[in-house]
């Protein structure tokens, strides 16, 4: 017998509970239980879930109806949700077929050089530039020039889209704290969750083949420092200032565009440099689902346990992220600098 | 007489989310720590009536709390009032619309801040250049007016270069320079010298009477410090837990505090220095000119000078001279005794 039926006999839910007329096992304990010709031991008071309970009720649930609900609940919300998100998607993959399609196209002789000279531009720092022309050379050299610049590829646009959402997200937050306290949970969410759990839900709703399925995963990971910190950089922007503008009779635009913007610009790239750390982090993993790139070679290293391919691979992987973490670095202190020059 | 510049009537200020419902508390006479303890409000200024004149320096001093920054942001509006009335110009501030406030802050009033409050990253030129390039004007006029003005607080040079290399006192000067590159009638300015060391202080408060004498604006200068007080202002007007205690002309209120809490102020001061012939002259009965006087002075002499001049001899008397015109007399003895605080209600301030 079922611990849990006095409490329901107590209570008089026996008629409600009904008998269990379904002897069929449900799990391979019960099986067992069957086959054995007795009751699995537990312990002296089983802990009440769902199926312990069932096991004295069958009115209640167990606990797979929990998960099978929250399956069909969501394949029953798919085609709305599908007809919905598809149209306003489908221009990632667009843009992510596109920019791979472009990285690839480009003869190496033209792209190393433009790159190089883009880390140029972006730092102004001799030593950062001969690294990246370094590293991007000895990925060159192993092979792995191709499906770098795939990684690099799917980063560009995905990290172009979040700062072109982020950035007014974030303006947008640290104009109305009830936006700011509304978001704030989700931003959070989005960051603890454990990033194969976003794949879990996106798989669904997107076919693997589309590219829009790794661009939305990692979008949507690597979103929010750009937002935290636009918004904490424009809540910092000195309140005197402030105060100045106002007196002197500036409008909203003018202020956001003459002071708050640009006082809050170091910490705004310090979160576009925190946003393509992690959207390097996440193409990596995203190529569980068929994203191209790095990350397909250290998934081949793990599944055919081929450890030089993964273990150069990674390395290909840490390169990438130190020359893109030096030059946005570096660009970084440079406005720092214009900011405040002693 | 004329229409005052900026006229405040009957002006109350209370912080708090429900300013409007304690209004009537303190219209009938509770006073702060009251509001405080039973409703949780902090009163910020209690039916302040002044009349600022244009062409004059109105000094408002306080000490710290006593409502003096909550005061001047009012002018302009950077602080709604809870009731009464700001007119400048003949114009009801409060009436004002969203836009017609932005053109009143643009074309009427400038402000100099404590902490100067410049555009860290955009030059001395760009900085003192911004009011009128909030007003849409062109670059080159941006520039053009900016340069002259940070010349003619004595800036050429520095014109490209950014805040931060600059120090305090040239900070400073930078928010001078973009307050008067605004061009407007009235200047505000906040605390503006209080950040900067004793020397330049004078130095900037010299600039400012010296910018006055051409300019004639109507300034509105807050500050904490009587020294500075008595030396800027043309209306004194002195500020304690957000009233008004006493206003006029600073020789006056120094001549004849009428509260403990002003005695005290005035006791600590240079009499000598601040104090003007004028204030304690005898003036001219009859227009009979006294022969037994060992010269003449200026009406606008200060004490200080006159002992110097007198050789500590306090039997002298002398002529006192507006110009060409012979207003009075004075004498020396009268002289030692207005240099005397009133010492028996100031033994009563200290103990209050």
């Amino acid at each position: 017998m079922a611990f849990y039926d006095k409490l329901f006999s107590a209570l008089g839910l026996s008629d409600w509970c009904g008998t269990s007329d379904d002897k069929a096992p449900l799990s391979l304990a019960d099986l067992a239980a069957q086959a054995g010709g007795q009751e699995a031991s537990g312990p002296l008071i089983p802990i009440p879930s769902f199926d312990n309970l069932h096991e004295s009720c069958n009115r209640v649930w167990q606990s797979r109806d929990v998960t099978n609900g929250i399956e069909e609940g969501f394949l029953a919300a798919k085609p709305v949700l599908k007809t919905v998100l598809d149209p306003i998607t489908q221009p990632l993959s667009w843009m992510l077929d596109g920019a791979l399609w472009l990285f690839e196209a480009m003869p190496w002789f033209i792209m190393v050089p433009l790159l190089v000279a883009i880390s140029w531009y972006a730092s102004r720092s001799r030593p950062v530039t001969i690294f990246v022309a370094v590293s991007i050379m000895l990925l060159a050299v192993v092979d792995h020039y191709d499906v770098a610049m795939q990684t690099l590829s799917i980063i560009f646009v995905c990290t172009t889209i979040s700062v072109l959402f982020g950035v007014p997200i974030g303006i947008a937050m640290s104009k109305s704290d009830r936006l700011q306290k509304s978001v704030v949970p989700l931003l959070d969410l989005l960051q603890t969750l454990p990033t194969f759990v976003y794949l879990i839900p996106l798989i669904f709703l997107f076919s693997v083949t589309e590219s829009k399925l790794y661009g939305i995963a990692i979008i949507l990971y690597a979103i929010v420092p750009v937002i935290r910190l636009t918004d904490l950089g424009i809540r910092l922007v000195d309140r005197d200032v402030i105060e100045a503008a106002n007196a002197f009779g500036m409008n909203d635009r003018q202020k956001l565009m003459r002071v708050q913007l640009p006082l809050a610009l170091p910490n705004i790239m310090a979160g576009i440099n925190q946003t393509i750390m992690m959207s390097l982090a996440m193409v990596v993993i995203a190529s569980l689902v068929s994203a191209p790139g790095l990350g397909v070679n250290v998934l081949r290293g793990i599944r055919n346990l081929e450890l030089g391919v993964g273990i150069v691979a990674g390395i290909g992987i840490v390169l990438l992220a130190v020359i893109l973490d030096r030059v946005s670095k570096a660009a970084l202190t440079r406005v720092d600098k214009t900011q405040v020059k002693h | 007489m004329t229409q005052p510049m900026v006229r405040l009537s009957g002006l109350y200020k209370i912080f708090g989310a429900c300013d409007k419902d304690v209004l009537h508390h303190v219209q009938d006479g509770m006073g702060k720590e009251e509001l405080l303890a039973q409703h949780g409000h902090v009163l910020g200024l209690n039916n302040i009536n002044v009349d600022m004149q244009a062409g004059e320096i109105t000094v408002v001093m306080g000490l710290s709390g006593s409502g003096k920054s909550t005061l001047i942001r009012h002018l302009n509006r950077l602080i709604e009032p809870t009731a009464g009335e700001i007119i400048v110009q003949g114009e009801d501030v409060m009436q004002l619309s969203e836009d017609g406030l932005r053109h009143a802050r643009q074309e009427k009033m400038s402000m100099v801040f404590q902490k100067f409050a410049l555009l860290p990253h955009k030059t001395v030129l760009k900085n003192a250049g911004m009011p009128l390039s909030v007003r849409g004007e062109d670059e080159v006029t941006c520039d053009r007016e900016a340069a002259k003005w940070l010349d003619r607080v004595g800036l050429s040079g520095f014109e490209n270069h950014y805040p931060a290399q600059l120090s305090g006192g040239m900070q400073q000067r930078v928010g001078i320079a973009r307050a008067l590159t605004a061009n407007t009638p009235i200047m505000l300015m906040d605390e503006a010298f209080s950040a900067l060391d004793p020397l330049i202080r004078t130095d900037m408060q010299d600039l400012l009477l010296e910018l006055q004498k051409e300019l004639h604006k109507t300034i509105i200068f807050i500050t904490h410090d009587l020294d500075e007080a008595l030396k800027l202002a043309d209306h004194l007007v002195i500020l304690k837990d957000g009233f008004v205690v006493q206003q006029g002309e600073p020789q006056h209120i120094l001549l004849n505090p009428n509260d403990p809490y002003i005695e005290d102020f005035v006791s600590d001061i240079n009499r000598a220095r601040v104090l003007r012939v004028r204030s304690i002259m005898t003036p001219l009965v009859d227009g009979k000119v006294p022969k037994d006087a060992d010269g003449e002075v200026d009406v606008n002499d200060t004490l200080e000078s006159m002992i110097a001049r007198s050789g500590g001899d306090t039997s002298h008397a002398y002529v006192v001279k507006d110009g060409e015109q012979t207003v009075g007399t004075l004498d020396m003895t009268e002289l030692v005794r207005a240099l005397v605080p009133r010492v028996a209600s100031e033994a009563g301030a200290r103990q209050s």
